[in-house]
């Protein structure tokens, strides 16, 4: 009965629970949306990386990252991406050569890194050819064939079929330049990258520069999850010993530090709703104690021992918790789900996001876990809020209560 | 048998410049079965009196033994259950509990007894009726007339089957009919079931129906006469 009672108290002031209660929901609800906003934004941004350009795991010469030197190649890397390729969990595996080169066109030119891949393997590592604009995917039968972005094309004044010069070190230290003809144009969305780079044929970037047969720069792997990373990292680690095997976050610390800081956020976030969730509770169930105080005298002097109203208090105060809580866990939950299938346009705001890196067109993502955790700190801030308004409760005296007309 | 024996209680409230004397020395006792009016002025100290006798106040001075426990030498926790066990209580103004029906306002105090589902409901039914408002059972508070909520507050009382039960001005609220009304009902509850009711009151139709009434004035008891009605 006693929980009968403290239900029912909750609704004899249904304008004032209301308020209380829609404050909590409305609350979560905005919070456990823009948590699932931020954190599709931040996995989208990842997965947008790794399906482009990082891919997984990369394999490099130890000291080819300190300074892009072209010479500290992998002499054997192609067919030590062939038998990468036939471990258990790894989708696809390329060999690229990777240098920096300066793109001309007949009007201007541009800084760019030349990434020289098998399209064939590529495509199983990267996506690139599913954000084809115009044109084809590095068609190898034609003649130098090169893939650019269209906002590197729209800064180089090209289009498809257009010629442009690539110059570049080789191996030698001297200049050597090639002309390419633009097979294809791409968007990622992403402008950072799609104006810093370009593919041509693996074959093309190994006979300019001068690389022996079969060497590469870069093992690119692609993994068929992101839970099996770590045990094709610890397979591909022990192959290639003397080589640097690195995971997605250890070459892009800066994603990684993005999915950190997202989370601190989201729990930050949270701490500071349940702050104000607590200080709202205790002030209402104060309002309520001191209201009451002559019904909770009389319930003392008919027998209610101190315990029982302690605990009708904390019921009271939970309920309110959990009603509202609830609710916001629920509407938030139902509406960041809603959006993990229907796509939110922000290209409406200006190229602002697709300069940082991230996509206009967000997916939330919801974190179950996180849903959870925050459901139970709901809880638990209901009793804690519930504690001081209890022990006042507890202080009335009966006869002088009673006496309060 | 005496249920109650008070022996010089006294309460003192220390104003900012006046003592306050509201009980002064009283010694009286209460016998099983007694039908009595405590009548006074106002300010003559009958609801302090009461709530010493109930144990929600601590006397400045005396003793309250009731069964032969001294209700002073009772912890606060254990007074409260003291006090469930064996006082019942009625107020001038009904205190009902609001969100709770009738029927549950009367279960509500056998609940906290412990006793079974079963216990309660048999208990709550007969003593609506003896109430007469069994047709009543499920409204809540809000939805009946102040005769009905202190009908519902005497089979309150009376459901955690107490040695006595203290009523404070119960009729002070009521119109006339609902006041005879419920008199009658605590009458034959006192006859039928020999339960013992001490009540405060200004109401001459209250004090005619009384077997003994002890006026006080002042805090002290001014006459005690048994009548034989």
């Amino acid at each position: 009965m006693l929980i009968s009672i403290s239900w029912r108290n909750v609704w004899r002031n249904k304008l004032r629970s209301l308020i209380i209660i829609s404050a909590i929901a409305v609350g979560l609800t905005a919070s456990i949306f823009m948590t699932s906003f931020y954190r599709g934004m931040a996995n989208q941004r990842i997965e947008k990386a790794i399906s482009t350009d990082i891919a997984h795991i990369q394999i490099h010469n130890n000291k080819f990252r300190e300074n892009n030197d072209i010479n500290m190649y992998i002499p054997d890397a192609v067919e030590a991406a062939r038998k990468t390729s036939s471990i258990d969990s790894v989708k696809g595996v390329s060999a690229r050569i990777i240098n920096y080169s300066v793109i001309a066109s007949a009007e201007t030119s541009a800084g760019i890194k030349i990434s020289g891949v098998n399209p064939e393997e590529e495509s199983r590592v990267t996506d690139i050819q599913d954000r084809i604009t115009e044109g084809t995917y590095l068609n190898e039968g034609k003649k130098n064939p090169i893939l650019i972005s269209n906002i590197l094309a729209d800064k180089l004044k090209v289009r498809l079929g257009s010629k442009v010069i690539l110059t570049m070190q080789d191996r030698n230290n001297g200049i050597v330049s090639g002309a390419f003809r633009i097979t294809g144009l791409f968007d990622t969305k992403t402008k950072s990258f799609d104006e810093s780079i370009v593919f041509i044929t693996y074959c093309d970037a190994s006979s300019l520069i001068g690389l022996p047969a079969g060497a590469a720069h870069e093992i690119a792997i692609r993994t068929t999850g992101n839970e099996q990373i770590k045990n094709v990292y610890e397979k591909v680690l022990s192959d290639h010993n003397g080589l640097e095997v690195l995971t997605w976050s250890e070459l892009s610390p800066e994603l990684w530090f993005l999915t950190e800081t997202m989370n601190y956020l989201m729990y930050v976030l949270f701490v500071i709703i349940l702050m104000a969730l607590l200080f709202g509770l205790v002030n209402t169930m104060l309002m309520v104690v001191l209201e009451r105080k002559r019904e909770i005298g009389i319930l003392m002097a008919v027998g209610m021992n101190k315990v029982r109203i302690f605990t009708m208090i904390v019921f009271e105060t939970v309920f309110l918790a959990l009603t509202g809580g609830l609710s916001g866990v629920l509407a938030g939950t139902l509406i960041s789900k809603y959006f993990e299938t229907h796509t939110i346009d922000l290209s409406k705001m200006g190229n602002s996001i697709e300069d940082m890196g991230f996509d206009s067109l967000v997916n939330t993502s919801v974190d179950l876990r996180l849903i959870l955790i925050v459901t139970i700190l709901v809880f638990l801030t209901g009793i804690l809020g519930s504690l001081f308004p209890a022990f006042r409760a507890l202080k009335n005296n009966p006869s002088e209560t009673i006496r309060t007309e | 048998m005496a249920i109650i024996e008070i022996k010089d209680l006294s309460k003192i409230y220390d104003g900012s410049q006046i003592e306050v004397r509201a009980v002064d020395g009283i010694n009286l006792t209460f016998e099983k079965g007694e039908f009595t009016a405590i009548v006074g002025p106002s300010g003559s100290g009958k609801t302090t009196f009461l709530n010493l006798l109930g144990g929600l106040d601590d006397p400045t001075a005396g003793e309250v033994i009731i069964d032969g426990v001294n209700i002073g030498n009772l912890s606060s926790g254990r007074i409260i259950d003291f006090r469930l066990r064996n006082i019942g209580f009625i107020f001038q103004a009904y205190n009902l509990i609001p969100v709770l029906s009738a029927e549950e306002n009367v279960e509500f105090i056998m609940e906290l007894q412990g006793k079974t589902k079963k216990e309660r409901k048999e208990r709550s039914n007969e003593l609506l009726e003896a109430v007469g408002l069994a047709e009543r059972r499920s409204s809540r508070p809000a939805k009946l007339s102040g005769g009905q909520q202190q009908r519902v507050a005497v089979a309150r009382a009376l459901a955690s089957k107490p040695k006595f039960v203290l009523a404070d001005e119960p009729t002070a609220n009521l119109d006339s009919r609902s006041a005879e009304n419920l008199l009658e009902i605590m009458e034959k509850l006192n006859k039928d079931e020999n339960i013992t009711f001490i009540f405060s009151t200004h109401d001459p139709r209250v004090v005619r129906k009384a077997r003994r009434v002890i006026t006080l004035e002042d805090g002290k008891v001014m006459k005690d006469e048994i009548r034989l009605n």
